[in-house]
């Protein structure tokens, strides 16, 4: 069965102290080349049914994302997928 | 008849205890609240305490609004009724959109502690009429999430209808735009504020006696208020 995931990152124009407090921390891993880092949150939900797009945005828009300085985004995916290929 | 002035305690709340006794120092009534029940009980204002409802998850309040007894909170305040969040209240009454704007982390990034001094610049609300225009209060501050935001025309909109209530005075403890620490609402009854006034109740434990002033405003103004 296809999940809902729902990325919810700060808007643009907030600024974000973690992401900036990463970003001042890389140099000391000798990395000099990364302009910003910003930091959001993955949501997964799983329905008991059917996925369902427009309840998962509203869900996202109602609680997981807060619309005065978070966006956010939906998409499907396989249930079965692996979070993040690694080469 | 004595005022009677709810305090709602949510799991993770920490100052309902001190809100109370402030609320008692002032000369009303307190009465709990539990989150769990949608029921006032009766009573005359509300006041949302800070702490850490429902650890806060997800964002700093978020999870508090969706309480039975906010619904009866939204309710109220929308028929009137003096409410009163304080720190974490303050980002609940945020995020139940009954104040405009969010509490995002500090802009340091640090837990900020200390004493702090504000002026009140809002004197006309149900929750500061003690208060004289530009008066400087010492209270203390104490979060991690108390950076005030909201876009340009919000705040430019709440400084000209006058709903800043108080801003921070002798440094910016979280980097709030505009150096705003309270807020309220178009009506006046409903107030949001970072610091802590129940804490600045006793010379025991508070660094003044100007929380007090918070509370008994709402005493003078419930007094003045048309049955």
């Amino acid at each position: 069965m296809p999940r809902v995931v729902v990325d919810v990152m700060l808007k643009p124009e907030i600024l974000d102290p973690q992401g900036q407090a990463v970003a001042n921390a890389l140099p000391r891993l000798g990395v000099n080349d990364v302009a910003s880092v910003r930091i959001g949150r993955r949501i997964e939900i799983d329905f008991t049914g059917e996925p369902d797009l427009d309840r998962a945005r509203e869900i996202a828009d109602k609680l997981l994302a807060n619309p005065v300085i978070e966006d956010f985004t939906v998409r499907l995916v396989e249930a079965d997928e692996p979070v993040e290929a690694r080469p | 008849m004595t005022a009677r002035i709810g305090v709602v305690t949510f799991p993770g709340s920490l100052d309902d205890g001190d809100a109370a006794r402030a609320v008692r120092i002032a000369g009303a009534e307190p009465v709990r609240l539990w989150h769990g029940e949608p029921e006032l009980h009766g009573v005359d204002a509300v006041v949302l305490p800070g702490g850490f409802s429902y650890g806060d998850y997800l964002r700093c309040g978020a999870i508090a609004r969706f309480a039975p007894v906010m619904e009866k909170v939204v309710d109220a305040a929308g028929a009137g009724m003096p409410v009163l969040g304080i720190c974490n209240g303050f980002q609940i009454l945020c995020e139940a959109h009954l104040l405009p704007g969010a509490l995002t982390r500090n802009q340091h990034l640090h837990f900020r502690n200390r004493d702090q001094i504000l002026r009140i610049e809002a004197t006309g609300t149900a929750w500061t009429n003690a208060f004289q225009p530009g008066q400087e209060v010492l209270i203390p501050v104490k979060n991690g999430e108390g950076c005030y935001v909201a876009d340009p025309a919000t705040l430019d909109a709440l400084e000209a209808e006058g709903r800043v209530v108080a801003r921070y005075v002798g440094g910016n403890p979280n980097g709030s735009q505009r150096d705003i620490a309270a807020i309220t609402n178009q009506a006046g009854n409903v107030v949001g504020i970072m610091p802590h006034p129940e804490h600045a109740v006793e010379a025991l434990t508070g660094p003044s006696l100007d929380g007090i002033g918070f509370f008994t405003s709402v005493l003078k103004h419930l007094v003045g208020a048309p049955a």
